[in-house]
């Protein structure tokens, strides 16, 4: 009787571990193999064989380090920019939406109904000379008559930051909305004033949320190339247009290989030492 | 102008105060003193508006109308930081992610005071838990988080410490040792306690004064045996206890007593305890006053006649008799086990005895069932 038992929690993991073993295990492996591949001399274009080149990293980095840090730079800002704009949305939302909650949230995750491209696309129709926004700016002086800001880094950044803001605005959401108000109206009773409350108790209080929000936005935000793409120009080049054109375009296939294994090392060490450094565990 | 209300001492007083949200109203019109160094409770079912008057004084909720005074000092609409006023809440409300340490020093280090460290370990001596000063409050029992909430505003030396049904979380035996505890430090630290509770026991342990509330008024006032023994009202009587009240015609006044008719049987009353206005009257018998006795035995004091014995319950300590009377009510009775046997039986015929000073006297027109529906183990408000 206890002998299945024991086996069923193996059982359910199995058609996950199969998934992940199939389109997530195998794909890696043949990844790191075709990274250190080289050309076959003399053989056609997008013909390599196996030969633990490893230079092919080094090579890979120095050629690309300006869109490497292009890419960092870029999802920092979009990221910073997102918690700006949500963290006061989530705040009103969990706080003073009252009975406009539900409609709130609903208005946050809206733009899912839409696809990606389509939104990022639109971005380009905003910040062009047709819109409104740069005939507005002009009108105010903020930006020079002959300024634009269509395939700029501007543009990119701001497309980037538009499309992660519900992954930034939920989660901070959630953790706010689990806040006790009790410990809020407690700290006000302790002496504090409205805004060390907010500095001493709601901001720590709803750090596992700012944690989740900026990873949710900052690795997907470094491996984009969708909005640099559509909105930027080949000045704001990101590594994700890199290696989409080195496998699609190039057929340079090892290269793609070796900045694909080198960005996801790299985000995994800054994801790494974030994490330690906010000290998620320490929170309830 | 915050330092003036912050360094207020002296007598709370509740001046015409009233909270409405729209069409309801929570309190109506109250007026109340608590003096200085009192332990004050406010006792009433849920929505009787005694937390919305707590969160007043607290300076959470603003009043409608009215004001509040501490001391010379007008506190009406003065924010919470800027009160000498600490709460101790529900559900505790500490902060989770800090240390029971920085809890207890949150107040100290807003107020800029210098020796924390010192007074942060004397506070959590005197609540005995100087060992769980580096733990976080989730790891804390239910009995140990109420008292680092206490801890954390009696370190303040408030001029009026806030208890909103401070024990509800615990259970029934934890609150029964907190409540000795909770009086003790009151003692201990000399400060103002208002307690607000819909436990009528945990109020008459604890207070020096208790205030009745009911749909946003104050039904009575005074120390507990005054309201337990000569309640004014029928929500009082019934609330803080159990009554037997039973109705009547007052049919003689002789000097200090009245001779009231219950029945067609004559019973007597001391006339300080009457609260009738006219003739009529709702003479009031706590269940432990009666004596039950067999027919022909001779008795002292007040007698009805006539009872039938309903039912019968054991409860240890006493036994608890429902006593069926010929006009058709039935009266609770309280009897002490001194001799260890149910003497009674059911359908036994006998009558009923008390001594006439502990009879009260309600008004004729008073709803007799005020009070009694009330669930005294519910917990929210």
């Amino acid at each position: 009787m206890s002998f299945p038992k024991v086996r069923v929690p193996y059982l359910l993991l199995l058609p996950g571990f199969a998934f992940l073993f199939t389109f997530f295990i195998l794909p890696i492996i043949n990844l790191a193999q075709t990274s250190t591949q080289t050309r076959v001399a003399g053989g056609d274009t997008g013909e390599y064989e196996q030969t633990l080149a490893f230079g092919n990293y080094i090579q890979a980095f120095v050629d690309n380090k300006e869109q490497f840090g292009r890419s960092f730079l870029y999802a920092t800002l979009a990221t910073v920019f997102a918690l700006a704009i949500a963290y006061p949305l989530a705040y009103a939302i969990a706080f003073k939406s009252g009975k406009f909650k539900n409609i709130l949230l609903v208005l946050v995750v809206a733009p899912f109904f839409t696809s990606f491209l389509l939104r990022t696309i639109a971005w380009k129709q905003i910040l062009g000379e047709e819109g409104f926004v740069v005939p507005g700016l002009r009108s105010l002086h903020i930006i020079g008559e002959q300024t634009t800001l269509t395939s700029t880094s501007i543009a990119v950044v701001a497309g980037m930051t538009y499309n992660f803001l519900p992954f930034m605005t939920l989660p901070l959401y959630a953790s706010l909305e689990r806040i006790d108000p009790r410990t809020i109206e407690a700290a006000g009773d302790l002496y504090a004033n409205g805004i060390t409350a907010f500095r001493r108790v709601t901001v720590p209080l709803s750090l596992p949320g700012v944690v989740a929000g900026t990873l949710l936005t900052f690795i997907p935000a470094a491996g984009d190339y969708v909005n640099a793409a559509i909105l930027g120009s080949p000045n704001t080049k990101m590594i994700g247009n890199v290696i989409e054109s080195r496998y699609f375009k190039i057929v340079d296939y090892p290269t793609a290989a070796a900045l694909s294994f080198t960005l996801m090392a790299a985000i995994l060490v800054l994801v790494t030492l974030y994490i330690r450094k906010a000290g998620t565990e320490e929170l309830v | 102008m915050a330092k003036d209300s912050i360094s207020a001492r002296g007598d709370l007083r509740l001046t015409r105060i009233t909270k409405s949200y729209g069409d309801f109203t929570a309190v109506d019109d109250l007026t109340l003193t608590i003096p200085k160094g009192s332990f004050f409770a406010l006792l009433g079912p849920s929505g009787c508006g005694k937390t919305t008057t707590l969160r007043m004084v607290a300076g959470l909720e603003e009043p409608t109308g009215g004001s509040i005074h501490l001391g010379d000092t007008d506190i009406t609409t003065t924010r919470p930081y800027q009160r000498p006023i600490n709460t101790v809440f529900q559900n505790y409300a500490l902060f989770p992610h800090l240390t029971i340490f920085e809890n207890i020093a949150f107040g100290l280090r807003r107020r800029g005071i210098k020796d924390v460290k010192e007074q942060v370990e004397k506070v959590l001596n005197l609540v005995e838990l100087p060992h769980l000063a580096e733990r976080k409050p989730m790891q804390l029992s239910g009995g140990q988080q109420q008292r680092i909430a206490l801890a954390r505003a009696i370190v303040n030396r408030p001029a009026l410490l806030l208890l909103d049904e401070p024990l509800g979380a615990l259970d029934l035996k934890l609150r029964r040792q907190m409540q000795i505890e909770l009086k003790w430090i009151q003692r201990e630290v000399g400060l103002t306690f208002v307690h607000v509770t819909h436990d009528q026991e945990e109020a008459m342990t604890m207070a020096d004064t208790i205030a009745v509330m009911n749909e946003g008024k104050i039904e009575q006032m005074g120390s507990p045996a005054d309201l337990y023994d000569d309640p004014e009202t029928a929500f009082v009587a019934n609330f803080l206890g159990q009554s037997n009240l039973i109705k009547g015609k007052i049919d003689a006044n002789d000097g200090d007593n009245l001779v009231v008719d219950l029945y067609g049987q004559k019973i007597s009353m001391s006339k300080k305890r009457s609260h009738a206005v006219d003739n009529s009257l709702y003479a009031g018998i706590r269940p432990e006053k009666f004596r039950i006795s067999r027919l022909g035995t001779p008795v002292r004091g007040n007698t009805l006649s006539g009872g039938r014995i309903e039912d019968v319950s054991y409860i240890g300590v006493s036994t608890q008799y429902v006593v069926a009377m010929p006009w058709g009510q039935e009266l609770m009775v309280f009897e002490q086990n001194d001799d260890g046997v149910a003497p009674f039986n059911k359908g036994d015929e006998v009558n009923i005895s008390w001594e006439p000073n502990f009879t009260f006297g309600l008004r004729g027109d008073e709803d007799v069932d005020a009070g009694t529906e009330v669930n005294p183990e519910e917990l929210e408000e």
